[in-house]
């Protein structure tokens, strides 16, 4: 699983002199499962349609198996893509769908051949017997399952997966996610997949490639990704995490709110300002006089496996999870254990993220009534 | 919001005014001269070689305009259809405007560029050409109708070949289609419903249509419309024959929107727009 | 779909002949409606003459102005009437409504020259009967018939969209009936009531082959006069009509774009905003 298959080359695209993807590296190795992740613009799908061949980045070169490939054509790349919404031809039925790559196929392949593995497909996807039903009358999910059939049935070594389960709802999706991780191993391909679904990307990845503004913030294993994140962006995209401003006194010790926490980090300057990332389930609650820190809670909600609750400490809020109800406004201690405390350097994402001070900011998304009212008076012809 | 009897009254009015002035077409297509029901109307049409060339004639030419209209429009559609936003917008806008125009104005037009010391005339001259006759021939009625006719071809087809995904196309290319295939097993066959509506909406009033013929056509270029208005309003007065003849061309148009509809199901649709 | 790469010069030069095939005859048209002489081949000088002799003709005007009083009146009434018909048919069991749909479909599947005649034929024979001849009356009936099924079709997709429980949360909110249908229901269906006033005026505007049947020798559209004007020959007053019409037709859509554009910009700044 080491080799590696596809390279960008420090790869720039600019539409219309506006930049959506800046400087990428990024190696691919063969057969591995590795998902684009980041918010709607941040240039996961630009990455993905220059690897597909639907778009020539503006700087910079691709290269598959060490050869660039910049001019290829989408048609003479051993690659195959799952559109967003399935892109499906509604005028042909399943079997022709998943058979048109092949019938297109010089020199031309037999009747019999092209049916032979068109039905090894459908065994693999398992739609055994859908094979003369439009596409239309078939459900999200299977519809899904006809468009990596028919991607597959090239034998590509590389498939590009667009948000594939954006349109499902969420039970189908776990479904598919483990179906997509089955079929992969079944294919012994690589898979790049694209989406905005951070728990997608950590149930399915080998490798995470987390991007915003047009540049990788960080590439890792999903474990990686979520213990180690390099930055208050990554940290906040990914989980939970409550971050806030340290001091870097020396290797394993960080100051917070003018105390000193034990940490497992280390090459920072000494006094470097940092930021510190402690997830809300690395926090246990103690008694007030036992605790590193102590604050009040004030506010409680039960998420079935466990309470979140908000605690103030000194006016900056954090998200703590526990399985213990602690009423609002009681005073509690907290500890935290050397592991449960990360520190990245400061970034332009400092500050930006990892406070719950407005916890009900998740329904930040009403606010627009206001819009209306500045409309101008109508102004006649 | 269950007020049916707010349609009561129309569907009064339908009775009377669509229903009604239909019925008794058929009763007068079956209706003898002087009274009393007969089959001598639709006979007399069938011992009529006159008529049935007619007949012959109206279907042929209006094939004829269709043919054009779709391979005129098509390729525009086509065109169109892959311009920019702004520009699409500004051609679909050039392409209604004449349609605003009464349609005998439009037809008049090409009397003078057709007639015998008319403009193209004039300037085949110049060349040393002519002159031909070109009005008063099938061809010059072939001609006004594709003139009327065209963007009735060229915006159902643009509306459905502008409607189909992008991603479609990508999809074809990435799953190895050349260009010619992508159009070829994609776009075209997605197209289809359009172009039935078209061709339905170029053939039907192509048919039917009188004014141009009389206008552009000479005395042996008569259509079916020329045909029943002579019975309604002209000289051979006979609105049981008339009637006969609009039965007969409205069952044989009938029949074929039936077969445009089934091969292009949801032809229709794109019809309405 | 639009593919920037299959904008290649030739299909530009493709569009642009299309465009001037369309165009061309109109402009021939105009073109000669300033000539001094008769001749629609050479120009022999600039004048305003052919539009003096159509603004002198008598029977031009009064076809002009009958043809304004149908199409105004037949939109209003095709408006309102086929508004309500539309609310009544949309409520109805689809087992009743989709042959009522069909019916009303007829007048614009069929051929106009069939809806003509047939129209000429119920006319005559009732004329027979009760003694009336074919007039304006029977002109604006036939306007009518043809113009609702324009505004029903229009107006039927807006009630689609609308909101079942809007109806019931006026009513539930004190409105009686008559008040929620005023207040909720046309609001909402605006834009279809006004597309479908539209397309019937413009239709009712156009329309020779139906008039022509329906009334007779008692009244006459322009479009009647402008055919009756010219079987052989064509003088130039009708290149001066042309000039006229379409002179008119493009400061329509001059005036729809300008609003058009204008609200988009509205829009634009409306988002840029958020």
């Amino acid at each position: 699983m080491s080799k590696e298959l596809i390279r960008l080359s420090n790869c720039t695209m600019a539409f219309d002199g506006e930049v959506v993807l800046n400087n990428i590296e990024l190696s691919i190795n063969d057969k591995e499962f590795l998902t684009l992740l980041g918010p709607s613009g941040c240039g996961k799908t630009t990455t993905l349609r220059i690897i597909g061949g639907f778009q020539k980045p503006t700087v910079g070169d691709v290269f598959f198996d060490g050869v660039r490939i910049n001019d290829v054509p989408p048609h003479k790349r051993s690659v195959n893509t799952v559109f967003q919404k399935y892109a499906l031809f509604t005028h042909l039925d399943v079997f022709e769908n998943i058979a048109f790559g092949l019938q297109m196929l010089k020199p031309a392949i037999s009747k019999e051949e092209i049916s032979s593995r068109v039905m090894e497909m459908l065994e693999i996807v398992s739609l055994k017997g859908f094979e003369r039903r439009e596409v239309s009358s078939l459900s999200g999910g299977q519809q899904q399952r006809v468009a990596i059939a028919r991607a597959l049935v090239l034998r590509p070594k590389v498939l590009l997966l667009d948000e594939p389960l954006g349109a499902l709802d969420l039970r189908l999706r776990k479904d598919m996610q483990n179906e997509l991780k089955r079929i992969q191993q079944t294919m012994d391909i690589t898979f790049i997949y694209v989406t905005h679904d951070q728990e997608e990307a950590l149930a399915m990845s080998d490798t995470v490639v987390v991007m915003d503004g047009g540049v990788i913030q960080q590439i890792g294993t999903p474990e990686d990704i979520y213990n180690e994140p390099k930055n208050a962006f990554v940290a906040d995209f990914i989980g939970e995490s409550n971050i806030v401003d340290g001091i870097m006194k020396r290797d394993g010790v960080v100051e917070i709110f003018g105390r000193s926490f034990k940490c497992l980090d280390g090459g920072f300057a000494p006094d470097e300002p940092v930021d510190v990332v402690i997830r809300p389930e690395d926090v246990d609650i103690v008694e007030v006089g036992e605790g590193m820190l102590t604050g009040t809670v004030t506010n409680i909600t039960f998420k079935g496996m466990q309470y979140d609750i908000i605690v103030d400490f000194r006016g900056f809020k954090w998200l703590i999870q526990t399985t213990d109800l602690s009423p609002v406004g009681a005073r509690i201690g907290i500890k935290i254990d050397p592991d449960g405390i990360h520190i990245m350097k400061k970034s332009h994402y400092s500050g930006m993220f990892g406070d719950y001070s407005s916890y009900s900011a998740e329904y930040d998304d009403i606010g627009d009534a206001s819009i209306e009212a500045e409309e101008e008076p109508e102004d006649d012809l | 919001m269950r007020r049916r009897y707010l349609a009561y009254p129309y569907v009064l009015w339908m009775a009377a005014f669509v229903v009604a002035p239909i019925a008794i077409v058929v009763v007068y297509a079956f209706t003898a001269k002087g009274g009393g029901a007969t089959f001598g109307n639709f006979a007399e049409i069938v011992r009529s070689a006159p008529m049935l060339r007619t007949f012959a004639r109206s279907f042929w030419l209006s094939l004829l305009a269709t043919v054009v209209c779709l391979l005129i429009g098509y390729p525009m559609a086509y065109v169109l259809a892959n311009e920019r936003r702004g520009a699409q917008r500004v051609l679909l806008m050039l392409i209604m405007l004449p349609m605003w125009m009464n349609f005998l104005l439009r037809t008049y037009a090409w009397i003078t560029i057709l007639e015998k010391n008319g403009l193209l005339n004039r300037l085949l001259g110049l060349l040393g050409v002519g002159p031909l006759q070109m009005i008063n021939t099938q061809g010059a009625v072939v001609l006004g109708m594709v003139y009327n006719f065209l963007p009735f071809m060229i915006l159902p087809i643009y509306s459905v070949i502008v409607k189909i995904d992008r991603s479609l196309l990508e999809a074809a290319e990435d799953l190895g289609a050349s260009p010619l295939a992508v159009f070829r097993r994609v776009i075209f066959p997605l197209s289809l419903p359009g172009v039935v509506s078209g061709i339905t909406m170029v053939f039907v009033p192509g048919v039917s249509t009188f004014a141009i013929s009389k206008l552009l056509g000479g005395s042996n270029s008569g259509m079916l419309g020329d045909l029943i208005e002579m019975q309604f309003q002209g000289t051979s007065y006979n609105p049981y024959l008339g009637s006969a003849v609009a039965l007969v061309m409205m069952v044989i148009v009938m029949v074929f929107m039936y077969f445009m509809n089934r091969v292009g199901d949801g032809g229709q649709e794109a019809m309405i727009l | 779909m639009r593919d920037s790469a299959k904008r290649s010069p030739a299909s530009r030069v493709y569009a642009a002949l299309v465009i001037l095939f369309l165009y061309a005859p109109i402009f021939i048209l105009i073109f000669f409606s300033f000539n001094s002489s008769k001749s629609n081949v050479v120009f022999s000088g600039f004048s305003l003459r052919w539009y003096r002799e159509l603004f002198g003709s008598r029977s031009v005007l009064r076809s002009l102005y009958t043809t304004l009083e149908v199409s105004v009146i037949s939109a209003a009434v095709a408006t309102v009437v086929g508004t309500i018909s539309a609310v009544g048919l949309f409520n109805m069991r689809r087992r009743v409504r989709t042959p009522l749909m069909f019916v009303n479909n007829i007048p614009l599947i069929n051929a106009d020259i069939i809806t003509g005649a047939a129209m000429c034929l119920l006319f005559v024979s009732l004329g027979s009967v009760l003694k009336f001849q074919r007039g304006f009356g029977t002109l604006l009936i036939a306007h009518i018939t043809f113009n609702v099924p324009y505004v029903i079709l229009s107006v039927t997709p807006k009630l689609r969209q609308l909101d079942e429980n809007l109806v019931d949360a006026a009513l539930d909110l004190g409105c009686t009936w008559l008040r929620a249908f005023r207040k909720v229901i046309i609001p909402e269906i605006m834009p279809g009531i006004i597309n479908g006033a539209m397309i019937a005026f413009t239709m009712s505007i156009d329309d020779f082959v139906i008039s022509y049947f329906a009334a007779g020798s008692g009244a006459q559209t322009l479009s009647m006069t402008i055919y009756s004007m010219a079987k052989r020959s064509v003088p130039p007053t009708i290149n001066a009509i042309s000039t006229l019409l379409f002179g008119a037709v493009l400061l329509l859509l001059v005036v729809i774009n300008v609003r058009e554009f204008r609200q988009g910009e509205r829009e634009k700044k409306l988002k840029k905003s958020k």
